[in-house]
């Protein structure tokens, strides 16, 4: 094997979204949440420092060491020389016990405690999803606004004035991470798993074409599930559900995109390009997830993913189906909705499906003609490229663009070669 | 919907402690029916082992292991949500167990709430 040899271009920017965050919950630990940003621009100035120093000195043996040691002199300097955040911090104590600066380590038992923390910090119900979702992904995973902007297709401005609205809602709170207590963490437990669900579509169904991005999104929201999964209070059978879920989703992540970031559909999919690692690891959450009488979104979803996963069944559809049969019982959404009537037309065949979706009519939804527009595609191909024009006027995400463009075209090449035969 | 108890027995210790591809059928096994929404509870594995198993009888007769006169011990059980007996025998059916000569035992649970 090539060694990989990694500049500290390259290498930077994954680290910092792999640590920064991590860094960053451990230092909040000390400060409280009121004073993220203190911990924020420590993290924030031990990168820059590596970014300065690497380039000339060399990538060190051990970066993320290098990392935290610096970020630990950093805080520790920090106490000693800011006299302003000495008397903040006098007051704080009287308030509320900060905990002392000599037990300030990184060891990866304080990382995944803090981060813990800082998930069910960030998953305030007092913010809206939108909002908790931009917090997550630069609190958590170490985003920057352009790349939260870029996987949300929004202006930058848009997510600034989100992230501020979030901050500031917390700072209200008057949120301190240390006094999260078993009820509220039992009562705020199935937001977080909305917000790391969230995420990790954001990532799966992303509308940028950054893969590197796309990929860093998922697996940190995989991540932060396996966090939830160390800690007693949090390893419920929900959980596992949603981690089963994002295994089997992960498995397929190099087969579905081509190179250039287009969409490959699920049967064009190079099989081999799974990742049958990630698939047994998903058998496994998914038979933990089941214990007990309780059957949610994500243990319906995991089963989706496993049938996906599973070609040789014959009976795939068939189990497809009556999951979404489920699934849509417990939330009808318009996404479930269509997805149900693409596994109603495996099982029963396109002109039932046509006639079942023309009672969802769901006429604004690029999805929806989308669907049509493959419904129709046998039988009428007139008819399907309507719908894939007006799916392609609606969409607003390039990829679904391209890949729907070239379903026209297809379909107009088939209908010329129809003429003439 | 009922549940039924999935009892599973084998003959002989020795076939107790898996293979990893024996585990990975296993698994499968159980993931196919999580994935059917069947799974009620992935239940438990119950140890063989001398240290690990007592009978308790009349009298303050107590003896190791699971078994005494015949050779077939209870190595773990699981639950399913079917909606007929015929259903849950069909999935018991497809277990790896029945090659190295195991049985299942298929049983309704009658809830006590």
């Amino acid at each position: 094997m090539k060694p990989i040899v990694k500049s500290s271009e390259e290498l930077l920017p994954h680290l910092f979204r792999q640590e920064y965050a991590k860094m960053t919950a451990v230092l909040c630990r000390h400060f409280g949440l009121a004073h993220i940003e203190l911990a924020e621009d420590i993290a924030s100035e031990t990168f820059l420092k590596a970014s300065e120093n690497w380039p000339i000195n060399g990538i060190p043996q051990n970066p993320t060491a290098w990392l935290y040691t610096v970020a630990k002199n950093k805080l520790k300097d920090y106490f000693k020389h800011t006299a302003i955040f000495e008397s903040q911090v006098k007051k704080q104590i009287i308030a509320s016990p900060i905990s002392d600066q000599q037990d300030f380590e990184f060891d990866p038992k304080i990382i995944a405690d803090s981060q813990l923390a800082m998930i069910f910090a960030v998953c305030n119900p007092g913010n809206p999803m939108e909002n908790q979702i931009c917090l997550a992904l630069q609190i958590l995973c170490g985003f920057s606004v352009g790349e939260i902007a870029n996987a949300f297709l929004t202006k930058t401005e848009t997510i600034k004035k989100r992230l501020l609205r979030a901050r500031n809602q917390l700072r209200k709170d008057h949120f301190r991470i240390k006094e999260l207590n078993e009820k509220e963490i039992r009562q705020r437990l199935e937001t977080v798993l909305r917000t790391l669900y969230l995420l990790f579509n954001e990532g799966y169904f992303s509308k940028t074409n950054n893969q590197l991005i796309r990929k860093d999104l998922c697996s940190e929201a995989t991540r932060l599930a396996l966090v939830l999964t160390d800690n007693p209070l949090t390893k419920t059978a929900q959980t596992y559900a949603l981690l089963s879920l994002m295994c089997f989703q992960s498995s397929r992540l190099e087969a579905r995109t081509n190179p250039e970031g287009e969409a490959i559909l699920f049967e064009d999919q190079d099989k081999s390009l799974w990742d049958n690692a990630l698939i047994e690891k998903g058998n496994y959450y998914l038979i933990h997830a089941c214990s007990g009488a309780e059957v949610t979104k994500y243990h319906l979803e995991a089963g989706i993913a496993y049938w996906h996963t599973t070609p040789t069944d014959q009976k795939k559809w068939e189990h497809i189906l009556q999951l979404y049969d489920q699934l849509i019982l417990i939330e009808n959404s318009p996404v479930t909705a269509l997805n149900r009537l693409f596994a109603l037309a495996k099982v029963y065949g396109n002109e039932k499906a046509i006639t079942e979706a023309e009672k969802v009519n769901d006429n604004h939804s690029n999805s929806y003609h989308a669907l049509l527009g493959y419904l129709h595609a046998e039988r009428n191909i007139d008819t399907a490229i309507e719908h894939y024009q007006q799916a392609i006027n609606l969409t607003k995400s390039g990829t679904e663009k391209k890949t729907l463009i070239k379903e026209i075209k297809r379909l107009t090449k088939k209908k010329t070669h129809n003429k003439i035969i | 919907m009922k549940e039924f108890a999935l009892i599973f027995r084998l003959n002989n210790t020795t076939d107790f402690k898996p293979s990893p591809e024996q585990m990975q059928e296993r698994m499968n096994w159980l993931a196919g029916i999580a994935s059917q929404n069947k799974l009620a509870d992935k239940g438990n594995t119950l140890l063989p082992t001398l240290a690990g198993a007592k009978t308790v009888r009349p009298n303050n007769v107590i003896s190791d292991g699971p078994y005494t006169e015949i050779k077939e011990f209870i190595s773990g059980y699981i639950v399913i949500r079917t909606d007929t007996i015929e259903e849950a025998v069909e999935i018991a059916k497809s277990n790896p167990i029945f090659k190295i000569g195991g049985n299942i035992e298929v049983r309704e649970v009658l809830k006590r709430d």
